[in-house]
């Protein structure tokens, strides 16, 4: 049962048995009450796993994440069922949320601020996150924080430029651009993320969670110079369950543009790449993406 | 029990009740005003909750909304009812549910009776205050507000603009001067009845309920009416941001808040556990005779709002993506770029670099590539010196690669054979200083082996492009410092130009040019250019050239004399 003002979690995910005991407990820490989480026919024990949560509902599904618009449709459904006038989050099981202060205040301390400032949407840009020297060295194992193995980042080469049709902000850049892309830069994948959003039933995300419809919610981002609040997606997909993984979603082909971006993982990854370079930036926490410029604390102080 | 309590409560009832007890165990009485939109199983549950204290009793309800006059209603009754059943009250405080008291209670008792006749209510006339929302200054007490901000905003604005319109105007009641201030007062009792007890207060009172946010001007302009002695400053610690909403205060405010000295802050997060933990406590009555001091919340608050609002220059980031030329500075900090000078002279980089102390690169729009200091394939940020990178978004790149290294002077070489895309971006920059030596582009071709067809096609390409920049640079929308020279102009005394751009990016530091950078061989330069002309291209950004060679006090090749300004 969920009562009226809970945080949910809506997630969709395949074979991420792994990671799913640190995830899980990341974002309870945070004030994450639910999780409604959609399985895509794993077959590594996802299921069972999630089954036994007391605070997961999962629902099970075998058909195409490409055809469901890579789950943007299933978790849509979900959202508009459960989720009406809750404060939603959407992440992937490697994604964890920061958002300025969340070392010192519960996500409700800042679901309620924005309520208070009548905000219904926050963005938080992915960041990718990778360790220092080949991904295969250093084994990541189940309740691991993720961030102990891929702990470096790129803090200084993103491009943004304006989507006219939503109005949201199309991100691109970083470590998969520089290494994945170099040729192609237009092709690399778009880190703009709005993944934490009062939901109402009337709100879809027309892709991932880039952005959303109705188009409002997407300007997350100041015109005039100021800065709003953000957070940031700490994406630590680039540990060593990241190869097999590329390989076999090359096979299955359900992501998106024909898991252009996983052959072009494969492909570069096969041969002993390191991502890390001599400029990557240690994580520490999230003032220092804030100094950055990664995120912001608007006027929330 | 010199002071009572009134306190305004519609939301966080355990936390409401946590501060009346606290209130109450140090003997002052408290009268609750519970929000009528409360629905009645909540309120009875928040009295039976505190129906163990004497002296906590509660106020006839009413609907209180921000910005109508609900609120005042509410507070006129309240302190009508504590100042009836407590005699002994002198100064009666006016908080919120969400209130915290930081300081011992019994410091304020103390510090209000060695004030006995003062009352502390912030009160400033329309004309001083800048803190109001929404550009409703003055005109908050000369028009008419029927409709509700919140639920009617679109009615509340079209009847604004009807009464700009037609020069609507209320008539203020006689000898009132409208002032405006914080809602949250503590007023002495011969203060308060005065107000309360005013023998035209229902005129007042009719007024007064058709300005906009009465809350923050009723008792606000009544008190200057009767007061004896005005503080106009609240005893509470309430900060607002751009928007007209109250900061909130959390956990990690605790240390901020016990250095504030303040008697009250509001308002707090109602899960801040710690702070209810920590403030909530019988302190022993720790005796100190502290001013409040808010100064550093203060600066917080106003840093967050100044964030808000202006953000950091030369930062494009997902919360923040300014306009086109809305941003007053492009990029992060200032710049320069030189065109020409890496051709003229042989060791312009390395000399510039020893000579400022910034970080010089090479030709960072090169066609193959940016040419990164001390050649490095990425500079700080992981940014890439890819050309294809690069060019996907050149502007970009030029804000990230400031942003990246802020706090460092760059400086770099640009010329007609660059992409030419972020000409505009420079030009329109501000922090850019630009200088140019026009025209400096022939004398790699001149000192290159290539066949004069091919040299005089990439001339007459260089030359259009240059040509090109160089009608942006003098645009009116330009807003870099700009100075070009065309070479001849140049080599005639080069050390005075140099000197002048050194010093301008040494800002202060006035360096002194110890050695100066070699210039290349240009013997037979004139009759390159003479040649190019009789293939009927006409080169015309170097200025005049004589066919010979160059004037004899410039020996070619040879280090150009120190400047004649140099002490």
């Amino acid at each position: 049962m969920i009562r009226p003002d809970e945080i949910l979690l809506f997630s969709t995910m395949r074979n991420e048995k792994i990671r799913l005991p640190y995830f899980l407990d990341y974002y309870r820490n945070m004030g994450v009450t639910h999780f409604l989480i959609v399985d895509n026919d794993s077959t590594d024990g996802s299921t069972e796993y999630l089954a036994q949560q007391p605070d997961v509902s999962v629902w099970q599904t075998g058909k195409s994440y490409r055809r469901s618009r890579y789950g943007v449709d299933w978790l849509n459904y979900l959202q508009s069922r459960y989720g009406h006038d809750h404060w939603c989050v959407v992440v992937d099981p490697d994604e964890f949320l920061l958002y300025p202060f969340c070392d010192t205040r519960p996500l409700r301390a800042l679901t309620d601020w924005l309520d208070a400032c009548s905000i219904r949407a926050f963005s938080a840009m992915l960041l990718d996150m990778y360790p220092k020297g080949r991904l295969e060295d250093q084994p990541y194992l189940p309740g691991m924080n993720p961030l102990d193995i891929a702990c470096w980042f790129d803090s200084g080469n993103y491009t943004i430029s304006r989507n006219h049709l939503y109005g949201n902000l199309w991100i691109q850049g970083g470590p998969r651009a520089r290494m994945f892309f170099p040729e192609e830069p237009s092709r690399a994948p778009a880190l703009n993320k709005i993944p934490l959003v009062r939901w109402n039933r009337r709100y879809a995300y027309v892709h991932s969670t880039h952005m959303l419809l109705p188009r409002g919610l997407n300007l997350v981002y100041d015109e005039w110079g100021g800065e709003k609040a953000s957070g940031v997606l700490l994406h630590t997909k680039f540990i060593d369950t990241f190869a097999d993984k590329a390989k076999e979603e090359t096979e299955r082909r359900q992501h998106y543009a024909e898991s252009y971006e996983y052959r072009a993982y494969a492909h570069h990854l096969g041969r002993d790449t390191q991502i890390w370079c001599k400029w990557s930036e240690k994580y520490i926490n999230w003032r220092q993406l804030e100094i950055l410029g990664l995120m912001s604390k608007g006027n929330w102080a | 029990m010199s002071l009572g309590v009134v306190m305004l409560v519609h939301t966080a009832f355990d936390r409401a009740e946590e501060v009346a007890r606290h209130w109450r165990a140090s003997g002052c009485p408290v009268v609750i005003h519970v929000d009528k939109s409360v629905p009645r199983p909540v309120y009875d549950a928040f009295v039976s909750a505190l129906s163990d204290l004497a002296d906590v009793s509660f106020s006839r309800r009413f609907r209180c909304e921000w910005g109508t006059w609900g609120i005042v209603a509410a507070t006129q009754a309240a302190s009508e009812q504590i100042l009836q059943a407590h005699p002994g009250v002198r100064h009666v405080y006016l908080a919120s549910g969400s209130c915290l008291p930081l300081r011992p209670v019994k410091e304020l008792i103390d510090y209000l009776a060695a004030r006995p006749r003062t009352d502390f209510i912030e009160s400033a006339t329309t004309a001083d205050v800048p803190w109001t929302v929404g550009g409703l200054n003055a005109e908050r007490f000369t028009l008419r507000f029927p409709f509700s901000w919140r639920r009617q905003r679109w009615l509340f604005d079209r009847y604004v603009s009807l009464q700009r319109r037609v020069r609507f105007r209320r008539r203020i009641p006689a000898g009132l001067v409208p002032h405006l201030g914080s809602q949250w007062w503590c007023l002495t009792r011969q203060t308060l009845t005065a107000i309360l007890q005013d023998p035209s207060r229902a005129d007042i009172e009719r007024y007064f309920r058709r300005v906009w946010i009465p809350d923050e001007s009723y008792f606000q302009t009544m008190a200057r009416q009767y007061s004896t002695h005005i503080e106009s400053r609240s005893l509470t610690l309430s900060k607002f941001d751009y928007q007209g909403k109250p900061h909130i205060f959390y956990d990690d405010h605790l240390q901020l808040l016990r250095r504030s000295d303040c008697f009250v802050a509001r308002k707090i997060w109602p899960h801040a556990q710690r702070l209810y933990d920590a403030f909530l406590t019988d302190a022993e009555s720790a005796m100190s005779k502290t001013e409040p001091n808010p100064g550093k919340i203060d600066r917080i608050f106003a840093k967050a709002v100044d964030r808000r609002v202006f953000g950091r220059t030369g930062l494009y980031m997902q919360s923040r993506f300014p306009r086109d030329d809305w941003d007053s500075g492009v990029t992060a900090s200032p710049y320069s770029v030189f065109q020409g000078f890496t051709e003229l002279f042989e060791n312009f980089e390395p000399w510039l670099a020893r000579a400022t102390g910034a970080r010089v690169h090479g030709h960072l729009f090169a066609p193959a590539g940016a040419e990164f200091a001390d050649n490095q394939t990425s500079i700080n940020g992981a940014l890439s010196n890819s050309a294809v990178l690069r060019d996907y978004n050149p502007e970009f790149f030029l804000t990230n690669l400031l942003w990246n290294t802020r706090g460092e002077r760059q400086c770099f070489q640009f010329g007609p054979g660059d992409t030419q895309s972020v000409n505009w971006r420079i030009a329109k920059d501000p922090n850019a200083q630009i200088s140019v030596i026009s025209g400096a582009w022939a004398i790699p071709l001149f000192r290159s082996n290539a066949s004069f067809a091919d040299l005089r096609q990439k001339a007459a390409t260089l030359q259009k492009t240059e040509s090109e920049h160089l009608n942006v640079l003098r645009s009116a929308w330009t807003k870099a410092r700009v100075r070009i020279w065309t070479m001849a102009e140049f080599i005639e005394a080069p050390m005075e130009p140099l000197q002048t751009v050194l010093d301008e990016i040494g800002a202060g530091e006035t360096r002194r040019l110890a050695e100066a950078p070699r210039m290349v061989d240009l013997r037979g330069f004139g009759q390159f250019l003479q040649n190019l002309k009789n293939q009927g291209m006409h080169p015309h950004l170097m200025g005049d050239f004589p066919v010979d060679d160059l004037p004899a006090h410039q020996p070619p090749g040879r280090a150009a004399p120190r400047p004649y300004l140099v002490r």
